[in-house]
């Protein structure tokens, strides 16, 4: 997976002049502070950030609170929720035809196309999310085509892409079986699918045309230095091993396609989805792949038959790496709240400590991104949730949000 | 009218319309030790500590404290520890694969939700798993007038008939689906363009039936004989509406025609609280989970059912399954709490009100003497994510166990859920009576 350099090496200019200009120095108390990294729960915990990162993670007895630094209180202060796989900023939330940028179905493989260039921060979505907790998200491309292009990583907040993006280009989404299906046109079928796919990694390999076939993936032939292929270069990141593919698919037999896909190319796979998850448990942790879970109370139907409100209980019984996700949803509700799909998951048989984790830490894991998000520790980012009560429980409200030191909301939700 | 009709089926016909309660269990059973929440009384959850239900043959006996006498030959179950509630009155469901109108025209009161419904879907026991009883089954929102809604009992009955809840004089009781707003208006030529367009259509169908049913009826005209039970109070407009402006419209059709009204989903109907409430008229909301996916949604706020409350309105919440699932109906009166609603008022939004604005409260919707025998057991407070639906009894008949894997599967989900699962219960009881013939 790509590191920040990449995204320093992008916009430093923004990024820095972004993060100073509204970091803050606060500190946050709550009556329980769960960090999701070593320390555990903390009883009466304080969290202080300076600068936007978190300089002192501890029990209020033995942290020493610098003058004049703001305090908040809460009654449970977690780390601010990462949702593992997200379209909101792409999909608006009226849901009108020309706000809906995650897919464009001119053509079934698009690698090339950049979640950056399609995000909307001002999107209420983004806003609603954040209120309740959410503070990165990994969104970009949706289900619904065979590559439906790329995703990144952005905290939720920020008045342009630039000012809330973290990563960019942090996967490429794909999708076997029935969403990515054209019947009056091409892939018509799966075994479609997994040619298209493999054709398009044969291309990439170099191996498709003989005039390549010295150059190694995403290499360039000096002596025809101006041909530049998008799509090529995008799938030659994922050869090369530096963006996963983020498979979405829900059925067991296109559970194991991916997982034969990413075997026979190498590249690192993510199983999104993955409602058949709880059939293949073995197969799973075998391959040693992580999983973006579908939303908890996603809709048992067509490609999602099978799922169960159990299945992220199960995974985590199992030892397989999952976070959970928001999704993408065509209709109402058009997002998806990782804090209560979590939240349905602990009602249905996964520990608080595991729920928790499959939107935090968990979530960080599987995006590349926990050395600096998922958990209070110290020089990590400053950004946290606070809530008036078990988090997972209906009747209990997010109250505070802060990202990078900096208090993005206090509504109470 | 429903009202008087009300009151003579309480008095009248008792124990005599529904024949179905001959299944039910021979000997009384009585579970004891449980907080029950009978929600009878006019406001509150009518708990009782310690409580004692007893029901027979499909009916509730007796509920009270700990002194309430069981009488001989009762099975005792021991439910201490656990909740005792009615069950859950959905006011707005889709769930048995129900159709309604076609695309033939906008405006279809002939058609009936009961005429299309699949009694083994194997949405009716996942319902059940969520602890649904009674719902309300309507044909969908895209039409002004979209047919006949269907009033379900979730019995394990293998025909429409064994699961509808019957009038006094024993025809299925519904009520009639109606919208405005985006959904109605489409691009077909017998379908309206715009919301005046929509109002006009739905005046002239409504002025038409009167002059209808205020002559011989004759030629007869299906549609119209429905129309005549709403324009005579019989037959509950179920009224589709949304957006504040368009609420207000369904009011004032209300208002010219005199027919009785719910309001159905209301995304905006906290902006018109109190005109709703001045009116009298009641809500069977939705509350979702982040606002928009269409233009009407785009208002959706956790706060609606408790500006609702606030204001006066008499609310039920609704899932429109499967917009929200059936067995979320405890995270749906959850919600409305976070959105500042009063607990009892969350739960009494799931039973009794439904059972109201339905006309079904002498029969559902509390737990009280005389009434079905329609109840569920949790193991903690209802409104808690942690907490398990346990048992789930229709007619005085256990219908879902947590115990019992294929129901679990239903509750859960899992591989095989999606099969049609309904005649699960039917076959075993006809392979037990089988069992007992020979």
């Amino acid at each position: 997976m790509k590191t920040l350099v990449k995204t320093l090496a992008a916009g430093l200019a923004v990024a820095l002049l972004s993060s100073t200009a509204m970091a803050q120095d606060i500190a946050v108390r709550g009556g329980q502070v769960w960090t999701m990294g070593p320390q555990g729960v903390i009883e009466d915990g304080v969290v202080v950030i300076e600068d936007g990162r978190i300089i002192a993670v501890g029990p209020a007895s033995e942290i020493t609170i610098p003058q004049g630094v703001q305090v908040l209180q809460a009654p449970i202060v977690t780390p601010g929720l990462v949702d593992a796989h997200s379209t909101v900023g792409l999909t608006g939330y009226l849901n009108q035809p020309d706000d809906q940028d995650q897919l464009d179905d001119s053509a079934p493989v698009q690698p090339h196309l950049r979640a950056i260039d399609a995000y909307n921060p001002h999107d209420r979505l983004v806003q609603w999310v954040r209120e309740l907790g959410v503070t990165t998200l990994h969104t970009g491309h949706g289900p619904g085509a065979l590559v439906s292009g790329q995703t990144m990583v952005v905290k939720t907040r920020g008045n342009t892409v630039d000012a809330a993006l973290v990563e960019d280009g942090t996967m490429i989404a794909a999708n076997l079986g029935a969403w990515a299906l054209d019947q009056d046109s091409s892939p018509g079928t799966r075994a479609k699918q997994m040619a298209m796919l493999r054709q398009a990694l044969v291309a990439a390999q170099g191996g498709a045309d003989p005039e390549e076939d010295h150059l190694g993936p995403g290499e360039r032939d000096e002596d025809n230095p101006g041909r530049r292929d998008l799509v090529e270069e995008a799938f030659a990141q994922v050869l090369a091993g530096e963006t996963p593919l983020m498979i979405t698919a829900n059925r067991m037999q296109d559970m194991q396609s991916a997982l034969r896909l990413a075997e026979e190319f190498g590249f690192t796979v993510i199983i999104d989805g993955a409602a058949d998850a709880h059939l293949m448990l073995d197969e799973l942790r075998e391959a040693g792949v992580s999983i973006i879970l579908h939303p908890t109370m996603a809709r048992n139907e067509g490609e999602l038959e099978n799922a169960a409100f159990t299945t992220a209980a199960v995974l985590a019984e199992a030892g397989i790496l999952f976070a959970l996700q928001s999704g993408y949803e065509a209709y109402v509700p058009k997002t998806r709240v990782v804090l209560w799909e979590a939240g349905f998951a602990a009602g249905n048989g996964l520990t608080p400590q595991d729920a928790l984790a499959s939107v935090t830490i968990d979530a960080a894991r599987i995006i590349g991104m926990d050395d600096r998000i998922g958990s209070l520790e110290v020089g990590k980012d400053g950004d946290l949730a606070m809530f008036d009560g078990d988090p997972f429980e209906y009747t209990s409200h997010a109250t505070g949000v802060v990202i990078e030191g900096e208090v993005v909301s206090t509504a109470v939700r | 009218m429903r009202m008087i009709k009300a009151a003579l089926y309480a008095s009248i016909s008792l124990g005599v319309c529904v024949a179905s309660p001959a299944t039910a269990q021979e000997s009384p059973i009585a579970f004891t030790g449980a907080t029950i929440h009978t929600m009878n009384g006019s406001s509150g959850t009518g708990t009782i500590e310690g409580g004692i239900l007893i029901v027979h043959e499909g009916r509730i006996v007796a509920v009270g404290g700990p002194d309430t006498a069981i009488p001989g030959g009762a099975e005792v179950r021991d439910a201490t520890g656990l909740v005792i509630m009615p069950g859950i009155v959905d006011t707005h469901s889709h769930i048995g694969q129900v159709s309604g109108a076609d695309q033939s025209a906008a405006i279809q009161p002939d058609v009936r939700a009961l005429d299309s419904i699949n009694v083994r879907d194997s949405s009716i026991p996942r319902a059940r798993s969520g602890g649904v009883t009674t719902a309300n089954i309507m044909p969908g929102s895209g039409w002004l007038m979209s047919g006949q809604t269907f009033y379900m009992h979730l019995t394990d009955g293998n025909s429409i008939e064994a699961m509808a809840h019957l009038s006094a004089d024993g025809s299925i009781l519904g009520g009639m689906k109606m919208a405005n707003g985006t959904n109605p208006i489409r691009d077909n030529p017998a379908f309206p363009s715009t919301r005046a367009r929509s109002a006009a259509m739905v005046r002239s169908h409504f002025v038409a039936a009167q002059e209808y049913c205020g002559g011989d009826r004759r030629p007869r005209d299906i549609g119209m004989d429905a129309m005549c039970e709403v324009l005579e109070g019989d037959r509950l407009v179920h009224f589709h509406t949304h957006r504040s402006d368009d609420i207000m419209t369904a009011l004032r059709l209300r208002e010219e025609f005199g027919f009785d009204m719910l309001i159905q989903h209301g995304i905006e109907s906290g902006r018109v609280a109190s005109e709703i409430a001045a009116a009298g008229v009641p809500v069977s909301a939705i509350l979702v989970d982040s606002p928009g996916g269409k233009l009407e949604a785009m208002e959706a706020s956790l706060e609606t059912a408790a500006t609702l409350e606030a204001a006066g309105v008499f609310l039920s919440l609704h899932s429109d399954d499967n917009i929200i699932d059936s067995r979320m109906m405890f995270r749906h009166a959850g919600m409305a709490v976070r959105g500042g609603m009063s607990r009892d008022g969350a739960l009494r939004a799931l039973t009794i009100n439904g059972a109201v604005q339905l006309g079904l409260e002498d029969r559902v919707g509390s737990l009280e003497p005389g009434k079905y025998a329609d109840f569920l057991l949790l193991d903690g407070d209802p409104l808690s994510v942690y907490t398990d639906l346990l048992e789930t009894w229709v007619l005085g008949e256990l219908l879902f166990d947590r115990d019992d894997p294929d129901d679990l599967l239903q509750a859960t989900g899992g591989h095989g859920a999606g099969n049609p699962q309904a005649t699960t219960h039917v076959l075993e009881r006809e392979a037990h009576m089988l069992e007992g013939a020979r």
